[in-house]
């Protein structure tokens, strides 16, 4: 049973940068473990860190300014490979949404399988969110799960998003598909005999 | 009026639960060491079985060595995401080809070379480039560990059904052209995130021209522009290609199988969410410049500008030609190269060494140039030895190594170092992909030779 996501209020950790593949979110030379944690640490590891894995000071997730549980980037979010390791690495980091003005289609799944609310909203919703989030690190976004919906607390901006129902069931309910899908395998044995 | 893509769809759905989830059955289940010993033990926390371990084949490769392969694994975690996977395949009753055997390889090689992936047939993997297999007509893709554990759970996974898209391609290919230049141009006139949503089919007189491997490359960058796959419909190339094969159908049960794949093909009237056509004549040799793979022109065109880019795509345009160390305008002829890696699953199939070889022969590989040339598979090494490419590589000054994912994403020991440029035949070239620092410039298996031979980013053309 995985968390339950209802409604998050947080501030964000602001990322304006476009199309960042999963070998940015988790370089290929950290997948060799073979449990899903301990990824969170390397999260963004070349951008995050120098070779001598020294805290580069430029990167956001290094400023004491920005904090939270919601990561902003910029469109196209997690193209490139398969790896669930993306999904777990940055939930490790304490993310539990990320919001993108688009994003590619495995990453959206692995997110949604980990619990980790992936939020797609207009370019302008995005541009808003990322010029209230730098104008004042302490602005708070509201996702709302169960009305699908995005705000920027205390401005007058506000966005619905799409997400399947059946997937919304599972994040609000703490579900996952391999339960499912295991209650229903004398169906699928029929299914082969029929076929 | 269906596509396909519908066709495959529609007859795998078991069932769809509200909202449009389809629980689509799977007909075949690929596994590597890397993405799959999370679901192995989400299964046991479970207390679960595998459901159809008859139906997953496994082989390791992403993260083993090219040279030495008799040898235990040096790196103790590569070692143990090995020795994971085949003890979790022994338990499991899957089947496994493992390191130095004859059928080990890139799972995307192995898959389509032994006959396991035949056309009409679900076939996923957890690696993007699962589309590969979609060059032989049918639906394969890419999963995530989750998904991965479903279907070993299942032999199904839930999917909402993308939306569909046609590529064409019409006409005849320039002389020099080759797959992989085809797949890179529609990458860059689509962008990377083109087909997300959709799953891809490749349609067209020139599709239609390529060998059986050509199209394989083309399919498996289908990920590169965001589609959740790509396809080929099944034809007579298909059909040859897969006789006699290994694990494909033998006597009347082939005949059979003929008669069923020959219907496999959208029909006329089939109507696709997005189709998009473009003039084969208008495709040169391939070359990425940026960090991600559609940032890529003919060889002998110049950098883009960032005119007309908004000011968001301004800021990773630059950071990407800072990271390639390359300007707006400048010419990628000339430029230097330090490594060239031919092999992975976009470009490691036996076609692709010959084109190489055959480039190469009598000429000599320039000084400057460290060169990976790494068979797709232990059948393609085999090939490549019998046919006496070897020769004609060592000849030259090259090396043949042994199977594996290699430098396509530098799991192993060979990783391209900081600050230095590859031209390279595999898929990717995102920051750091190749190795820390590394700079990859993805293109064709005739590029990678000019460029091996000259030790600077050179037209095949005029080595030709």
């Amino acid at each position: 049973m995985r968390n339950k996501f209802t409604t998050l209020i947080s501030t964000a950790v602001p990322l304006p940068i476009e199309n960042i593949d999963t070998d940015q979110i988790i370089p290929a030379r950290f997948l060799k473990a073979t449990t899903r944690e301990g990824f969170g640490e390397n999260l963004f590891r070349d951008w995050r860190y120098d070779k001598e894995g020294n805290p580069k000071p430029e990167f956001v997730m290094n400023s004491p300014l920005y904090t939270g549980e919601v990561l902003i980037a910029g469109k196209n979010f997690g193209c490139g490979s398969s790896r669930e390791h993306a999904a777990w690495a940055i939930e490790g980091a304490g993310f539990r949404a990320v919001v993108s003005s688009f994003f590619a289609d495995i990453f959206r799944n692995n997110a949604l399988n980990n619990g980790l609310l992936p939020v797609t909203v207009s370019e302008q919703m995005l541009a808003a969110i990322f010029a209230a989030v730098e104008a004042n690190p302490a602005t708070e976004l509201k996702i709302d799960l169960q009305a699908q919906t995005i705000e920027i607390v205390g401005a007058e901006q506000k966005e619905s998003f799409e997400i399947a129902p059946y997937k919304k069931q599972c994040l609000m309910n703490g579900y996952d598909d391999v339960d499912y899908l295991v209650s229903i395998r004398e169906e699928i044995q029929q299914f082969e005999q029929k076929r | 009026m269906n596509t396909l893509f519908d066709k495959i769809w529609d007859t795998h759905t078991v069932k769809t639960i509200d909202g449009g989830s389809c629980v689509l059955y799977i007909d075949r289940q690929y596994i590597h060491e890397v993405t799959s010993p999370q679901a192995f033990a989400g299964l046991r926390r479970r207390g679960i079985e595998v459901f159809r371990p008859q139906q997953v084949t496994a082989s390791p490769d992403h993260n083993i060595p090219t040279q030495n392969q008799h040898l235990p694994i040096a790196e103790p975690q590569s070692a143990e995401q090995v020795a994971t996977l085949v003890k979790n395949c022994a338990e499991t009753g899957i089947t496994i080809f493992p390191i130095g055997e004859a059928h080990n390889g890139i799972i995307h090689v192995i898959g389509p070379q032994t006959g396991l992936t035949q056309p009409g047939m679900t076939i996923v993997c957890g690696d993007s480039h699962t589309s590969t297999h979609g060059a032989l007509g049918c639906i394969a893709f890419g999963i995530g560990t989750s998904e991965v554990e479903m279907a070993l759970a299942s032999q199904c996974i839930l999917q909402s059904k993308p939306k569909s898209m046609r590529i064409n391609i019409e006409g005849e290919l320039k002389e020099g052209v080759c797959s992989k230049d085809i797949i890179l141009y529609i990458i860059s006139k689509l962008g990377t995130g083109g087909g997300t949503g959709h799953f891809v089919e490749f349609a067209g007189s020139a599709i239609r021209s390529l060998s059986m491997e050509a199209r394989m490359t083309i399919c498996n960058m289908s990920i590169e522009m965001g589609a959740r796959g790509g396809m080929i419909a099944p034809d007579q190339t298909t059909f040859d290609y897969l006789k006699g094969r290994e694990f494909a159908p033998q006597g009347k049960a082939w005949d059979e199988a003929v008669e069923r794949w020959s219907k496999l093909r959208s029909d006329d009237d089939a109507v696709f969410d997005k189709e998009v056509t473009f003039d084969a004549a208008d495709i040169e040799p391939m070359i990425t410049y940026g960090t991600n793979p559609g940032m890529g022109i003919g060889i002998s065109g110049t950098i883009p500008t960032s005119e007309g880019l908004d000011e968001a795509s301004k800021v990773s345009y630059a950071k990407a030609l800072g990271y390639m160390g390359f300007s707006e305008g400048e010419k990628m002829i000339g430029k230097k190269v330090d490594y060239v890696f031919v092999g992975s699953c976009t470009n490691g199939r036996i076609e692709d060494l010959r084109a190489f070889a055959h480039f190469v022969k009598g000429k000599k590989k320039a000084d400057n140039i460290t060169a990976w040339i790494v068979p797709g598979s232990k059948e393609v090494e085999r090939l490549a030895i019998e046919e006496g490419l070897k020769e004609i590589l060592n000849e030259a000054g090259f090396e043949l190594r042994q199977p594996g994912c290699s430098a396509c994403l530098a799991m192993n020991e060979d990783k391209i170092p900081a600050g230095k440029y590859c031209v390279a035949t595999s898929n990717r070239n995102f920051e750091g992909r190749q190795g820390p620092d590394a700079r990859t410039m993805l293109a064709g298996p005739l590029v990678a030779a000019a460029a091996a031979v000259t030790g600077v980013v050179t037209d095949p053309r005029d080595l030709m």
